[in-house]
């Protein structure tokens, strides 16, 4: 069936709305990269792309063994990982219910002189896992079990 | 029957008034079965999550919200092309009918994350890549709504509102994969079409339900908003008025 051409040229108009659209946002976001960006991972930090002294956010992984509290204030010290680079972060006040170690964290604050991340509030970012309590100890189980099997043929 | 028969067929509103006149009590039944079936199933039968405990609970409505607000984005789009390039009045009828339901989910999907977030992530609302283009379709909406009321002439309307549309159509993609593009505090997809979903079947199960629920759901106000749309711009004609009066009578 052949078109109208004023049909066909109409066409060939919303066709270029949407080009000319989609350059537009993907230029403009090209130019945004680096702040569309909720956070800047370990790595970055570490390579100084993150500014000093400013504003901004720091996101990965609680390293497991890291948390210390403090014995007599709600101070908290922690290490953020991405497995390539680690940050040390130091907050005072109330952390999220789902913040532990080895579960993802976005912490807001300021990179110090000395390194360290001195975050004004820190939010726990959650995973896309979800599973009943029961799947997850049998997961943890079986992992276990694997592991020590694992052991045992090396031995 | 051929593809252009078919085409002037759905685009007389006389037919699509009857047609969807016969679809409107199914899609009634059958969307609130699945909706509310799969809340009262998600709410009370799925044990609750290993980490979040019950808040997970939420992406009941949440999921089906966003999924269905970016779905009628892309229908009120596809409406918005088909108007311009084939001057179809119904496709202007769907694009007007679409953007006040949109509206509203997308702001159900906002406020149900904003809910979750504050027991999840320790906050109700942070500026990261997938709320704030959420935000941004939520304007374009309001926008569609707003340059509606602002033309007297209604086809000067259609056609801003179509371009409008249009060009809003490019925010999709990037709400869909804002989450893999940019750091953000929003996680992931659980629902992989091509892998394997990382959310357990039984939480999985009542999501589909509800799910499915909501995009009838939509599909049933759609057809209802469309109609009175038909209605209100017919109403000198004679199958209108006679309709009216025969069911006054």
């Amino acid at each position: 069936m052949a078109m109208h051409p004023q049909r066909k040229q109409r066409l060939l108009i919303v066709v270029f709305i949407l080009l000319v659209a989609g350059l537009a946002a993907g230029l403009l976001g090209y130019a945004l990269k680096e702040n569309i960006n909720l956070f800047y991972p370990p790595a970055e930090i570490a390579s100084g792309k993150a500014p000093v002294g400013k504003f901004m956010r720091a996101g990965g992984m609680v390293q497991e063994g890291s948390v210390e509290r403090a014995s007599d204030s709600l101070k908290v010290r922690f290490v953020v990982t991405d497995f390539s680079a680690v940050v040390t972060v130091e907050y005072e006040g109330i952390l999220p219910d789902l913040f532990a170690e080895g579960e993802g964290v976005v912490a807001s604050g300021k990179l110090g002189e000395d390194g360290i991340f001195y975050a004004s509030e820190v939010l726990a970012k959650h995973d896309e896992t979800y599973m009943p309590p029961e799947v997850s100890d049998a997961l943890e189980k079986s992992a276990a079990s694997r592991a020590a099997q694992q052991e045992k043929g090396s031995q | 029957m051929s593809i252009s028969s078919t085409f002037h067929k759905w685009g007389s509103p006389r037919w699509f008034y009857q047609f969807s006149g016969r679809l409107l009590p199914w899609l009634a039944i059958l969307s609130l079965l699945l909706l509310v079936g799969g809340a009262v199933w998600g709410l009370a039968f799925v044990p609750a999550d290993y980490k979040q405990g019950n808040s997970f609970r939420i992406m009941y409505i949440h999921v089906p919200a966003a999924a269905v607000a970016m779905g009628a984005y892309m229908t009120m789009a596809t409406a918005g092309a088909i108007h311009l390039i084939w001057r179809m009045k119904l496709a202007a009828m769907v694009m007007k009918a679409i953007a006040p339901i949109g509206a509203s989910l997308t702001f159900l999907s906002l406020l149900t994350g904003a809910v979750w977030g504050k027991p999840t992530w320790g906050t109700w609302w942070v500026w990261d890549a997938r709320i704030t283009s959420v935000l941004i379709l939520f304007f374009l909406y309001l926008g569609v709504i707003a340059l509606h009321q602002a033309f007297e002439n209604r086809d000067a309307a259609a056609k801003a509102c179509a371009v409008l549309a249009i060009v809003g159509a490019v925010n999709i993609p990037i709400i869909y994969w804002s989450v893999e593009w940019w750091y953000s505090l929003h996680q992931p997809a659980s629902i992989s079409f091509t892998g394997e979903s990382t959310i357990h079947p039984s939480m999985l199960r009542p999501l589909m339900a509800t799910l499915c629920g909501m995009y009838l759901f939509f599909g049933w106000l759609l057809l209802l908003y469309t109609r009175i749309e038909i209605l209100e711009r017919e109403k000198n004609t004679r199958w209108v008025q006679d309709l009216i009066c025969g069911e006054s009578r």
